[in-house]
């Protein structure tokens, strides 16, 4: 079982005293303890049993504004001891830095919520192995597909976070998730495609039926794929595509990346940088939701924010460095987003399908092709293409390229958003962009 | 001798009767302990912002019965904790009959000291060396307006405690030494990095003001790209230099070599052993015996010594990279290649060092050959997927070569192409083999553990360069 409060919270306040006895003049500190336990099948077999009980704490001492940290995954007092001397000792001879400071007093949050983030529900390894067997028989049971590797695990995990101002906070919470790989083969072409789903509690998960036909149908879709040439195009992203263009967003607003100088949506608060009609949400509330929390981890409070609206940068994401090195306050979004997303666009999936005579809709992307300082984008991706709203066959091996400033103005976006993940969005379609293939 | 037990509550003998019970009739499976001390010092925008130290402490149990494998592993390191992992592994594996291979390999050649790179330098003079990169950078040039310099070091000690009390040790440092400047000319902003390291002491890389280097490199590649113009999009013939752009053997078929994918038969290249996967004249190894390179090893994460495994030899393939299990299952040995990012993680066949091995032509010659394509001479990272074969790199610095002459530089763009016919397009191999700055890290199910890649300079006659001018 995961550690209770209690434990994490003397062993919180064990370090917070000592530094402060050894000279720190602030501190904070976080201890962690998750306990996951993850089963893997192959080809409706027992394949891997993992169990994984981690302990870590974190601590970070002030000397007025000089800064250092330390981590270990050892919480004897005797070795908490011999740490905080060293994280002071390294705290004294770090030069200082004017923007180094816990945050302020009032912005830390009051209370933490009940977000309904922790099922107790304990899952033994056979009833895991029971939901595996049945996936696969799903998953495998056309001929086509060759191999399949699938795992479900339980991850249950609780912390605290206290700091010499006074705060000490800190909850349980569960996750409960489960994936399948499919191989599929033919005469032409080997393929490989997935499905998963993934939920704070164990009622909410997708059935295994359901997420074991989903990758063999995936998969078999790709099957002897074609190479198409090089042209500019519009591109059809799906949801699980999509929603990395909303990551690279974030990072291109965070507040570091801004304060640095280094991300190609500094100085655009107030600015337009998409078209009208988008909107994008950062919601910490949401109950049961994958990315809801009470507070960042500097024990800030969040809040709810329209980052965009009507295509408008409203706010960046601000921690408390940050914050004071670009004059602003801290928004808790120290360590990024909660839960992020793209409000619903107008136009149906069909719809959007159909906006084109040809449209290329890619499904998988490869490389890491994001430069949030230049906002230049490259990557490899797969997909089908797409006439007159239909699937016609699948493609692979090219690229897809242009530059974020430009992208981001030419988004149209489906009503189709569901919150499956920390961070989601509707099937997005971005006009004219760059493909390289034969 | 064995330091793990020193503060617990329970005697080595009462360990080796743990793992030895728990083993009992398993085919394999060992009890792995690790120490890992690291450090990141990091100075951004004119301060240090971060100085971080971290102790890590754990233990894996493992056991492994036919084909599965089970798992468990804690930061207890207490008569308990093991207790409760052993019945844990035993309640997984149900009914096993298998029988324990005690066989293992042994050497004692090392491939590097047993140093703590922490402790060999200051804190004072790391900062000191940090500040003045900072300063010899905004110094040289205007244009400088963003520096980030980091030390990272670690010192990590293993021990691997088989059944019947058989135990294996290692004691590996690792250090790593980055820059990153970002240059901006007329509104235009462009970033250069580099980066040097490998298992030995910061001051056996850092002397002679090696820095110094280290900085000129990060800006010279930053200011290459400011006068960049948009890359090409589509079909043409690549020219790789030598070193770093390695990073293509590594994904276009050092993966699909790895052990587990052949196993499982899901790897493009499963059917194609003893045939021909590469042009002539293009041999490839692996090779965890260099000494004190960032993907070298004494001994691998299941106590095997390391070994040059020849992959492909002069265009055919010869061997996969094994771990135990998969060469188990695979009838065949293990080629030292097993490995793990930290206790956390089970083991799995890796890469070491993967390097392609000098062939007869000339950068030169190459390039004079090339009436219309890329010269790519410096890499970020690449990406593959296994099975389909496809993988991609992405360049951070290349040139448009036209005529047979190097031209403008061109903007980072990512390169597409296909692993298992990709080999046959290599229609020159340099004479110019260079092995890469060491800093490159391998990412596969989650663990990241450190590499190498070497190549010489190479002529790729078909690649798709993905581009945004038509």
């Amino acid at each position: 079982m995961v550690k209770e409060q209690d434990y994490l919270e003397s062993k919180a306040s064990y370090c917070l005293d000592l530094a402060k006895k050894m000279g720190a003049t602030n501190s904070s500190v976080i201890v962690s303890n998750s306990v996951s336990e993850t089963v893997n099948f192959r080809n409706k077999q027992l394949d891997e049993a993992n169990r994984s009980d981690n302990l870590g704490i974190d601590i970070t001492t002030y000397i007025n504004q000089k800064k250092s940290s330390i981590s270990s995954s050892n919480l004897l007092d005797d070795n908490l001891k011999i740490l905080i001397e060293k994280c002071i000792e390294t705290t004294k001879n770090t030069p200082e830095d004017e923007f180094n400071s816990l945050p302020e007093k009032d912005l830390l949050a009051k209370e933490t919520k009940d977000l309904n983030l922790f099922d107790n529900t304990h899952l033994e390894n056979e009833k895991k192995i029971e939901y595996l067997k049945q996936l696969e028989e799903f998953s495998s049971n056309n001929e086509k597909i060759i191999n399949t590797e699938s795992s479900f695990s339980e991850d249950k995990s609780n912390f605290i976070l206290a700091n010499s101002i006074g705060f000490c906070e800190g909850y349980k919470s569960s996750t409960f998730s489960a994936s399948c790989v499919t191989v599929a083969k033919d005469n032409n072409s080997m393929e490989r495609d997935y499905e998963y789903t993934s939920s704070c509690h164990l009622e909410d998960i997708k059935p295994a039926d359901i997420l074991g036909k989903k990758a063999a149908e995936l998969t078999i879709k790709k099957l002897s794929p074609k190479k198409i040439g090089s042209e500019k195009i519009n591109i059809i992203f799906d949801k699980r595509i999509a929603k990395g263009m909303l990551s690279t967003f974030a990072s291109a607003i965070s507040s570091s990346a801004i304060s640095r100088g280094t991300s190609f949506l500094k100085d655009k608060i107030n600015e337009k940088i998409f078209s009208d009609e988008i909107n994008i949400f950062d919601k910490p509330d949401i109950l049961k939701g994958l990315g809801s929390k009470s507070f960042d981890i500097e024990g800030v409070k969040i809040d709810t924010l329209e980052l965009v609206k009507k295509g408008v940068l409203k706010h960046y994401l601000v921690d408390t460095y940050n914050g004071k090195k670009l004059s602003i306050k801290s928004n808790g979004r120290c360590g990024g987003t909660s839960n992020l997303y793209f409000d619903n666009g107008k136009v149906s999936y069909k719809d959007l399908l159909n906006s084109s005579s040809k449209v290329i809709y890619v499904t998988e992307t490869i490389g890491h092709g994001s430069n949030i300082v230049t906002g230049d984008y490259s990557v490899g991706a797969s997909g089908f293409l797409v006439e007159n709203g239909e699937f016609k066959y699948p493609i692979n091996e090219f690229t897809i390229a242009g530059n974020f400033k430009n992208m981001f103005k030419n988004i149209t976006l489906a009503n189709n958003l569901e919150f499956e993940y920390k961070t989601n969005s509707p099937t997005m379609m971005i006009e004219g962009m760059v493909v390289a293939g034969k | 001798m064995s330091k793990f037990f020193d503060k617990s509550d329970i005697t080595r003998n009462d360990v080796d009767n743990i793992v030895s019970d728990t083993l009992k009739n398993c085919d394999d499976g060992e009890l792995y302990l690790e120490d890992l001390k690291s450090e990141t010092i990091l100075l951004d925008d004119n301060k240090i912002k971060n100085s971080n130290y971290s102790s890590d402490l754990g233990f894996g149990f493992r056991a492994i019965s036919g084909e599965v494998v089970a798992y468990s592993h804690s930061n207890e390191i207490s008569k308990e904790s093991l207790k409760s992992s052993s019945a844990n592994l035993r309640s997984t594996l149900k009914s096993i009959n298998g029988t324990y291979n005690h066989e293992i390999l042994k050497s004692n050649k090392k491939f590097y000291d047993d140093i703590n790179p922490i402790d060999n330098k200051s804190l004072n003079s790391k900062i000191e060396v940090l500040n003045k990169v900072n300063d010899f950078l905004r110094k040289k040039d205007s244009k400088v307006k963003q520096v980030t310099a980091s030390f990272a070091g670690e010192q990590k000690s293993i021990e691997i405690i088989r059944s019947g009390g058989e135990a294996l040790t290692d004691v590996r440092p690792l250090i790593r030494f980055n820059v990153s400047v970002m240059l901006e000319k007329n509104g235009k902003k462009e970033t250069g990095v580099y980066g040097i390291g490998g298992r030995q002491s910061y001051d056996d890389y850092l002397k002679n003001d090696n820095w110094q280097n280290v900085c000129n490199e990060a800006f010279r590649i930053a200011s290459t790209n400011l006068d960049s113009k948009p890359a090409p999009a589509g079909e043409m013939k690549v020219v790789l230099g030598p070193g770093w752009p390695a990073i293509l053997i590594h994904e276009a078929i050092g993966h699909g070599l790895e052990g587990d994918f052949n196993r499982k038969k899901t790897s493009a290249f499963h059917d194609l052993m003893g045939q021909k996967v590469a042009s002539e004249g293009v041999t490839i190894v692996d090779d965890g015996t260099i000494d004190k390179r960032r993907g070298s090893l004494t001994i691998d994460d299941e106590g095997t010594p390391t070994e040059r495994t020849v992959l492909i030899e002069n265009g055919i393939l010869k061997n996969f990279m094994q771990d135990r299990l998969n060469a188990r299952l695979m009838k065949t040995r293990s080629t030292g290649s097993g490995r793990r990012e930290n206790y956390r993680h089970i083991v799995l066949p890796r890469m070491r060092n993967t390097m392609m091995l000098s062939g007869k032509q000339t950068q030169d010659e190459m390039i004079r050959s090339v009436d219309k394509g890329i010269f790519a001479v410096s890499f970020g990272g690449g990406q593959v997927d296994i099975t389909s074969g496809k993988f991609v790199f992405n360049c951070t610095e290349a040139y448009e070569i036209i005529n047979g002459k190097i031209g403008s530089p061109i903007k980072g763009a990512t390169l597409i192409g296909d692993g298992p016919s990709i080999l046959k397009e290599v229609s020159m191999v340099g004479n110019d083999m260079m092995l890469d700055p060491g800093i490159g890290t391998c990412g596969k199910a989650g663990q990241g553990v450190p590499v190498g890649v070497a190549q010489p300079s190479i002529l790729i006659d078909k690649m798709t360069v993905g581009g945004t001018k038509l």
